[in-house]
Formats: structure tokens, C-alpha cells, sequence
């Protein structure tokens, strides 16, 4: 057991990891409980599409640092790992939507046909990396953009620049977001969408339309934390989405699927818990810890820690 | 009724011609006809599953007609979009408020607004003024929570975000449902306020007597089929609406 001298020395650093783990959770899970605010759908390919979104990532950062494009200095190379692979995942996203749901909704299926339907889509996209990638895991070479000096101590804790650049990076997405949804007429009708499609459509939404941006953002947003996963971890591979899809899933769920804050909220949540049990109890129980977390929170608040309990005509 | 906009072309500004509408293989409208006249208040009368609501879900493209045809201002509306259908200047009432209870007052009156989104904001602040001016109540409500409002408050917001689009067409679909007596009278009395400042109502109702007392002509539907049509105060005085819908005997 670690003593109390021990904890004071263990906990904060853990605390930042943690923190920072979670904010990518977080906004990988905004893919997740925008699309369902929507559409009452999990879109299950959207942990492919972080993955496609740290591909691209290492694309552009092998070809940057093979051809020297520009100087690998952060302050280039990330936004030139960003926006392509944003807007690449984003366009994924349109298609899965427009081509893998949509058809399924007009032609009325229920609920079950667009998650087999998404199912189908993650292994279709994994499949496609694979083939075209190859199945062995990409090294990003993280330390030519952030070497590993670059680290500075706050109250005793050390911490690098690439985490700061990462909580910055996710936070302000989260932020942006959050006031585009609460404070646009987009967002307004995104929220007038995921609370009544018909009346929404009756004040002149064009509902699908709205349907599109949920996915076109939701899916940009997972691409960045591909490309921000990719960088902290420094090595990808075709799979990697299904375990960070269901973690970010947990954490929608955890802090109310189809509630935004609650996406952000349960990300960090569950990265706190996750590094926290693996420091002080076993890192090889820190999937059943968050996930009993999961349970009992679901257990006293059945919609998430900010789900509101549903008028009756919209639960599922 | 006077017409209020003289330059129009002639001709009702809604006409449904011998609608037919199918819930799969059950009928809800079988040949229905209507027509409302620039101006007018026109009431739908009927009871329950008669096909009031199916009427208005038609006209407003929520529901396909299997055949027939509705024309608003000389412009068929077959085919269209619910999104294209609105954006001509019809706006809805809808039956139980159906406010968006996780949004204020306000951006319950803004999504009303929402055809017109790219007017200058001057515009649309004009409009907010008349609304708030005709629901004093909503002006002191507007950053509280649709969901957390009284049943009368959140009938004058279903009302005041239909006007918010500026509608040349006003359908309400039961506005006295769920609200008590007093707020009935109250409702009716700014329908026809709102009428008289120049636009078209067409109202379904269960509430035959208070929804004849403001309207100039009336329909009974009856199984998806228009049985009666007359004035208001011929319907008021008929028998056979009285008792059916008045609940007299």
C-alpha cells in the first residue's frame, strides 16, 4: 500500500492524466449523444471514425516529417494534422449517415436495422483500413513535434507540453460546441430536432439537414481526438476504435446519452476513474471499475448523471 | 369578412379538393373538400378520429394525400415538404402545445421565426414586441423554461411562436384542450384578435359551441368525410350539430 507521503506525490500527476484522458473520452462521446439527441440511435461506427481521424493524423505528420513541408514546430503541424483529418472524418460521418441510416428510416425501420446497420459500418471501416493500411499498428514520431524535454513542473507535478496542448485542443472543441448548440439558430434547431422532430419540421426545419450536421460534427470531432489519441499514445492501429468507441459510450451514457454537458462530464469522470484505479488499485481492473461505476450510477440515476427523466411519449 | 390583401389573386387561400388520406390500410380522410377565404375564421368541427388532425397534418404535408389536391394562395401544395409547405406562410398551432420544454420562452418564440431567419434582426424584434404585446405574461416568462410554464402560458407561447413566422395561415389544432374555462374564453378572444389584424384561422375543435362563436363558417367531419357545412350561426342553431357536438339532447 502506498503511504500518505506516497499519495500527495502520486495523485495529482494522476489526477492530470486522468483529466486529460477523459477530455478526449469526452469528446469522442459528443459523437456519440449528439447522433442519438437526434436520431435515438448509437452510432457504432463512430469509434471507427476517431480511428480513421488518427490515421489521418499520422499521414499528414509522416509526410510532414518526410518532406519537411513546413518546420515541425505544434504550432504548424497540428493544425495541419487537425483540419484535414476533420474534415475527412466529418465527410465519413455524411456518408455513414446519408447512405448506412438514413435509407433505413425512410423506409421505416425500427429500431434494431440502423444499429445492424452500424455494426455493418464499423467493420466495413475497419476492413477498409486494414486493407489499404496494412493490419500493423503506425508509430506517430510524437517527439519530433514535442520532444520529450518539453515538460515543465506545476506544484511538484511534471507535465508535458503535449498534454497541456491536448486539454487546450479538446477543451475549446468542447467549448465551441457547446456554444454553437446553445447559442445559434443551428444549434437551437439541433435541440428543436432532438426534442421534436414534427414540430421541428413544422417551423420550418429541415430536419435531415439537421440530422447531416449532427454527424458532420460529431464525426470532426471524433476525427480530432483520433489525431489527439494518436499523438499521446504514438501508436494506431485498425482496432483501436472499438475499445475507445466503448469507453466514450460509457461515458455518454455515464453523464446522460443526448445531453451534451453530460458527454463532456462523463468523459473526464471516467478517465479520473480509470487512471485513479490504476494507480491505487490494479491497472488490470480499471475496465471493471469504470464500468461498476457505470452500474451504480445507472442504478440511482437511470438517465445519467445529467439525463432528465423523459416525458413518457420519448422513452425508449 | 373584409379581404385584407386586396392585390391577391382571387380564389380561397386554402382549397382542399376530395382529399384522401390512408394510415396504411385504414382510411382517415375519404374525399374531403374545404375551402377558407382570405380572412376568414373557418372551424373544423367533428369528434374523435373523425380526421380533424389528419387534416391538418395533410395540409401541412405531414401526412401524403393518397389522392385530391390542397392549393394554398393558387399554389398546389402536393408534393411539397413539410419545410417548403410552412415556408409559404402556414403556421401551426399544435393539438397539447407541444412547446420545446427544454427551451425559454424566447427561443421558443425564435424557433417560431425560424423562416425567417436571415431578416434583419429588427424584423424579427418588431414582431417579438406585438407578440409580447398581445401575452404581456411572456415578456416577464421569456427566459423560463417552456416545460416549466402553466398550461395557459404554454398555449399563449404555442400561439405567440406560430405568429413569430408571420403566417398568412394560422392553424390551431384544439386550443381549449386541457385548459380551464377561464382560459378558454381568454384564448378564443385572442384568436379572433389575432383575426382581425388580418389573418386567416382555420381551428379544429372538439369545443363546438365557443369555436362557432368566433367563426364564420364552419365543417363537421365525420369517419374522414365532411358531413355538414354551413355559416357559424347556422351550425350553432342546426339540431343535428347540437346534439351531436354541442352536447345537447
Amino acid at each position: 500500500m502506498l503511504d500518505f507521503h506516497q499519495l500527495v506525490q502520486i495523485l495529482p500527476q494522476q489526477l492530470v492524466f486522468g483529466i486529460t484522458l477523459g477530455m478526449i473520452y469526452g469528446l469522442i462521446a459528443l459523437g456519440y449523444t449528439m447522433v442519438y439527441g437526434v436520431l435515438f440511435m448509437i452510432n457504432f461506427a463512430h469509434g471507427d471514425v476517431f480511428m480513421i481521424g488518427a490515421y489521418m493524423g499520422w499521414a499528414v505528420l509522416v509526410a510532414i516529417t518526410n518532406e519537411q513541408i513546413v518546420p515541425l514546430n505544434p504550432i504548424f503541424v497540428l493544425p495541419l494534422m487537425l483540419v484535414p483529418a476533420m474534415l475527412f472524418t466529418g465527410a465519413i460521418g455524411l456518408g455513414l449517415e446519408r447512405f448506412a441510416y438514413r435509407p433505413l428510416y425512410l423506409k421505416g425501420a425500427t429500431r434494431l436495422g440502423p444499429l445492424i446497420s452500424a455494426v455493418g459500418a464499423s467493420i466495413f471501416l475497419q476492413n477498409t483500413v486494414m486493407l489499404s493500411q496494412g493490419a500493423r499498428m503506425k508509430v506517430l514520431m510524437t517527439y519530433r513535434l514535442f520532444p520529450r524535454v518539453w515538460r515543465f513542473d506545476l506544484f511538484g507535478v511534471n507535465i508535458s507540453y503535449l498534454v497541456v496542448v491536448i486539454a487546450v485542443v479538446s477543451g475549446a472543441m468542447m467549448w465551441g460546441l457547446y456554444i454553437l448548440v446553445q447559442k445559434t439558430t443551428l444549434g437551437r434547431s439541433i435541440r428543436a430536432v432532438a426534442e421534436d422532430r414534427e414540430i421541428a419540421a413544422v417551423m420550418g426545419v429541415d430536419v435531415w439537414g439537421v440530422v447531416s450536421t449532427t454527424f458532420l460534427i460529431g464525426s470532426a470531432l471524433g476525427g480530432a481526438a483520433g489525431v489527439l489519441v494518436g499523438l499521446y499514445y504514438t501508436q494506431i492501429d485498425f482496432l483501436m476504435g472499438y475499445s475507445a468507441g466503448l469507453k466514450a459510450f460509457t461515458a455518454a451514457v455515464l453523464g446522460g446519452i443526448g445531453n451534451i454537458r453530460g458527454a463532456m462530464l462523463g468523459g473526464v469522470l471516467l478517465g479520473i476513474i480509470e487512471s485513479l484505479a490504476s494507480t491505487f488499485i490494479n491497472p488490470a481492473f480499471k475496465d471493471a471499475i469504470s464500468f461498476g461505476v457505470l452500474i451504480l450510477v445507472l442504478v440511482f440515476r437511470p438517465g445519467g448523471i445529467l439525463g432528465e427523466s423523459l416525458p413518457e411519449w420519448r422513452r425508449v | 369578412m373584409p379581404d385584407v390583401s386586396a392585390s391577391a389573386p382571387a380564389g380561397p387561400l386554402l382549397r382542399l379538393e376530395n382529399v384522401e388520406a390512408w394510415y396504411g390500410p385504414i382510411p382517415a380522410l375519404r374525399g374531403v373538400s374545404i375551402e377558407v377565404g382570405r380572412g376568414e375564421v373557418v372551424c373544423l368541427l367533428g369528434g374523435n378520429a373523425s380526421g380533424k388532425s389528419t387534416t391538418m397534418k395533410t395540409i401541412l404535408g405531414l401526412v401524403r394525400p393518397r389522392s385530391g389536391s390542397v392549393t394554398f394562395a393558387g399554389e398546389t401544395l402536393n408534393g411539397l415538404g413539410t419545410q417548403a409547405i410552412v415556408a409559404k406562410g402556414i403556421s401551426l398551432v399544435p393539438e397539447a402545445r407541444r412547446l420545446f420544454g427544454r427551451m425559454t420562452v424566447w427561443e421558443n418564440l425564435m424557433m417560431g421565426a425560424f423562416t425567417r431567419r436571415a431578416e434583419p434582426p429588427g424584423e424579427l424584434a418588431e414582431d417579438l414586441d406585438r407578440v409580447y404585446a398581445l401575452f404581456p405574461r411572456l415578456k416577464e416568462r421569456q427566459t423560463q423554461y417552456g416545460g416549466t410554464l402553466s398550461g395557459g402560458e404554454q398555449q399563449m407561447v404555442a400561439i405567440a411562436r406560430a405568429l413569430m413566422a408571420r403566417p398568412r395561415l394560422l392553424l390551431m389544432d384544439e386550443p381549449s384542450m386541457g385548459l380551464a374555462p377561464v382560459f378558454v374564453d381568454q384564448v378564443f378572444d385572442i384568436i379572433r384578435a389575432i383575426n382581425r389584424q388580418g389573418t386567416t384561422i382555420l381551428v379544429v375543435e372538439q369545443n363546438a359551441a365557443v369555436a362557432l362563436s368566433i367563426a364564420d363558417r364552419g365543417y363537421v367531419l365525420q369517419n374522414g368525410r365532411i358531413a355538414v357545412a354551413d355559416s357559424a350561426a347556422a351550425l350553432l342553431g342546426a339540431d343535428a350539430v347540437r346534439r351531436a357536438y354541442l352536447g345537447e339532447v
